[in-house]
């Protein structure tokens, strides 16, 4: 059954990985839904978080061939149960509007929207979600005139996940613990990339 | 020097040991640290410090002009394939470095150890469009197990050292490095060589867990009829003669895939033949027979496995491979043993029992006997005029007992001298397996003959391909090297017309090749020749070109309309496999 998945890539910081990691994807014709990268809690460690709607296996196998590349410490994937993840989106509309529509201010309220920036001629508003709740207030707002809407990619948290410090001291030894390498639960083959 | 000073050195503090040099000679220094003799290249103007540095270099490493950047890294495979060392290429930016995507490619999918050096255009001129300047990383990522753009020269010694370390530990392929020109002019503080041992990110061998090893032992000792596949992992983890242990002690017959072809002499009596599309007829049939399965090195290729989706269902599937990307990726795996086969054989081996399977054994056998009657006797000793590929192979065999390196290129004569050449060692076929690249085996050839000078190297080629990569007879000109270059002439583009017959109606569209007078050819190069059609001249013709002190192509006219049997067609089962 497809179903998104959350796919968290530790990595070194090197020019080119993301070219490596998007091709692995492209290459099978797969759509990436959102593609993040930013430092993670260990120091000069990448982490990618990438959503894709595929199946189980097919994820499995991406997984196994992201973590291929050379660059990349570890991958995992996560189904949305397994993880806790939000969005940022922005939303620019007419301060006119605004102000001579009460029902608008409400709808900002009711969605948890927080102003960013209030000019003369618009407001920049934010919300943090997940998609469905970005996309409803888009939907609602789209009567009032929003002139521009823009969502960040998503961040996700795995919710079994004790971070990546240990793991990378772990890394940094020729031979690190036998529980991070890959074949630690080869017939639970759910659990290889899972922490 | 205007580039050197231009440049940001990262370590610019002078320190006692250390000493001003250019990073050109840094590069030098990396290969001859890593014990490379023989480089292939071609030079041009990105890479021209290299080269002027080379110039100084000329009694430690060897550099083999070849005549297209594509022939320098096939050569650089074919080194590689018959020493066990890296191959290492050398090629410009722009033209010359997307002249090696190819042989990348090949190298990639056939998990062969290179290092490709590509000159770049200077740092400050990337981006601009500037002569000669392609994206050769982005170009090549999909293609190179690693690949890493240098544009300050202090980098270079480290740099290298990953690079060596990456093509060829765990499963091998290929690294490209793309050293810009201001980098390898620039002078930087050299404080000496240090291979490369561990990346941090980087695992190449998976850790060995005994308890799959245990369930794999326990699969093989209660199974009645198990059957080894196995492929190249064999012949690039040194592992034959665990393999053969293992193979001997538990009496399992074994087929090898076109990459794992020498691993096991032809004469074993456990060596049950090819497997895959025009492999042999028991290897298919019993792969759909057989109830457990143990995949040794290979990673079941669609030309192997046929129909996935009626591949081996009955059995239960025992995967030992270095690489954790390939356990169930096209057959899913009943144990999934991790790790190096050279370590994980023995474990395997000792807890395995000792057992001769004869009447499984007879099997393979019987279906050989039929295989024989149907296909292989009357093409090794035809009953028609006109000469079979098979029989060039068989007499070839006699001449050679086995002992030269073969070099095939693609198509029907790729697929007859698998079938029927013998080999009593390994590291001794070469071809295009993955990949399919046409044009590959004569600059392979000449590479294989670098890396193994005092064996015999034969490549058997068919009229299409030859023609692909003609210009690196210069190449042997050049260099004299001492390479046989067996032309299986059909006069057709063979395989693609055998399909064209047997699955597109006889409609033989576009597969009438000429060809050249290949004799006069090797004249012009200053290489001896002859040109046969006739039975009664094949062994005398053979036997000059094996024995002939120098390089030698020898032409075979063939059959034209001859077709490789057995076929397992595309689309069917292992099972279904044709006889005729």
């Amino acid at each position: 059954m497809k179903q998104e998945y959350t796919i968290t890539v530790y990595t070194e910081n090197h020019i080119g990985l993301l070219v490596r990691i998007a091709t692995i994807f492209s290459r099978r014709k797969i759509n990436i839904e959102s593609l993040n990268t930013s430092p993670s809690e260990a120091e000069g460690i990448h982490r990618f978080t990438i959503v894709i709607v595929e199946t189980e296996e097919v994820v499995r196998k991406l997984a196994r061939q992201i973590e291929k590349q050379v660059e990349v410490l570890k991958a995992y994937y996560n189904n949305n149960e397994e993880i806790i993840w939000q969005e940022l989106a922005l939303y620019k509309v007419p301060t006119a509007q605004i102000a001579e529509k009460v029902k608008v201010e409400r709808l900002l309220r009711e969605h948890g929207a927080r102003a960013v920036v209030i000019r003369n001629d618009y407001v920049v508003f934010e919300t943090v979600g997940h998609r469905e709740e970005t996309d409803r207030l888009v939907q609602v707002l789209a009567p009032y005139g929003l002139i521009e809407f823009v969502r960040s990619a998503r961040v996700a948290i795995i919710k079994e996940s004790s971070g990546f410090h240990e793991k990378l001291r772990e890394f940094e030894q020729t031979e690190p613990r036998e529980e991070l390498i890959e074949n630690e639960f080869l017939n639970q083959q759910k659990e290889v990339f899972s922490m | 020097m205007a580039i050197a000073t231009a440049t940001q050195v990262s370590n610019p503090l002078p320190q006692a040991d250390t000493a001003n040099i250019t990073g050109s000679k840094a590069l030098l220094e990396a290969l001859i640290a890593e014990g490379v003799e023989t480089i292939f290249g071609y030079p041009g103007g990105a890479i021209m410090p290299i080269y002027d540095a080379l110039y100084d270099y000329h009694d430690h490493l060897k550099h083999i002009l070849v005549r297209h950047e594509q022939g320098g890294i096939h050569a650089a495979q074919g080194f590689a394939r018959s020493s066990g060392k890296v191959g290492v290429v050398f090629a410009t930016s722009g033209p010359g470095a997307t002249n090696l995507v190819t042989g990348l490619a090949d190298a990639m999918i056939d998990s062969t150890p290179v290092v490709a050096i590509t000159g770049q255009v200077y740092a400050h001129l990337l981006g601009t469009d500037a002569f000669q300047e392609t994206d050769v990383i982005n170009i090549t990522s999909p293609v190179t197990k690693w690949n890493y753009q240098i544009t300050d020269a202090a980098e270079i010694p480290a740099v290298l050292a990953k690079a060596f370390y990456i093509a060829r530990s765990g499963r091998p392929g290929p690294v490209l490095i793309d050293i810009t020109k201001n980098a390898q002019l620039q002078l930087f503080a050299y404080s000496g060589y240090q291979k490369c041992n561990h990346i941090r990110s980087y695992r190449p061998k998976p850790i060995i867990r005994k308890v799959y090893i245990e369930e794999a032992a326990n699969l093989i000792n209660a199974a009645e009829k198990p059957f080894v596949i196995f492929g190249q992992g064999v012949i690039l983890g040194n592992a034959e003669k665990e393999f053969t242990n293992f193979i001997e002690k538990g009496g399992l017959p074994a087929a090898w895939t076109i990459l794992g072809l020498s691993a096991l002499p032809t004469d074993h009596p456990l060596n049950m033949g090819m497997l895959g599309m025009h492999g042999n007829y028991g290897p298919n049939v019993l792969t759909n027979d057989c109830d457990v399965l143990i995949a040794v090195g290979m990673r079941f290729d669609d030309r192997v496995t046929g129909r996935l989706d009626k591949y081996a269902k009955q059995a239960k599937v025992i995967h030992l491979d270095i690489d954790p990307s390939e356990i169930d990726k096209n057959v899913k795996a009943t144990v999934g043993v991790w790790g190096d086969c050279k370590e994980t054989l023995p474990l395997l081996t000792q807890l395995i029992e000792s057992k001769s399977r004869t009447a499984w054994v007879q099997r393979f056998k019987d279906h050989d006997a039929e295989e024989n009657k149907e296909v292989i006797f009357s093409e090794l000793h035809p009953d028609t005029p006109v000469l079979t590929m098979g029989e060039v192979i068989r007499n070839l065999n006699e001449i050679s007992g086995g002992d030269a390196i073969i070099v095939t290129d693609v198509g029907q004569h790729q697929m007859v001298t698998c079938r029927y050449a013998r080999f009593n060692q390994s590291n001794s076929n070469i071809t295009s397996g993955g990949l399919g690249t046409m044009g590959f085996a004569l600059p392979a050839a000449i590479g294989a003959k670098f890396g193994a000078p005092e064996r015999t190297v034969v490549a058997v080629i068919g009229d299409g391909g030859v023609q692909m990569t003609l210009q690196e007879l210069g190449t042997i000109l050049q260099t004299e090297v001492n390479v046989k270059i067996l032309i299986l002439n059909n006069h057709f583009l063979g395989m693609v017309r055998q399909w064209q017959q047997l699955f597109h109606d006889k409609r033989y569209s576009f597969v009438d090749i000429a060809s050249p007078d290949y004799v006069k050819l090797a004249e012009a190069y200053g290489i001896a020749g002859a040109s046969i059609e006739s039975r009664d001249q094949l062994n005398d013709a053979l036997t000059k070109m094996y024995h002939h002190p120098g390089s030698y192509l020898l032409e075979v006219n063939v059959g034209k309309e001859n077709n490789v049997f057995p076929m397992v067609p595309q689309g069917c089962s292992v099972s279904e496999i044709r006889l005729k």
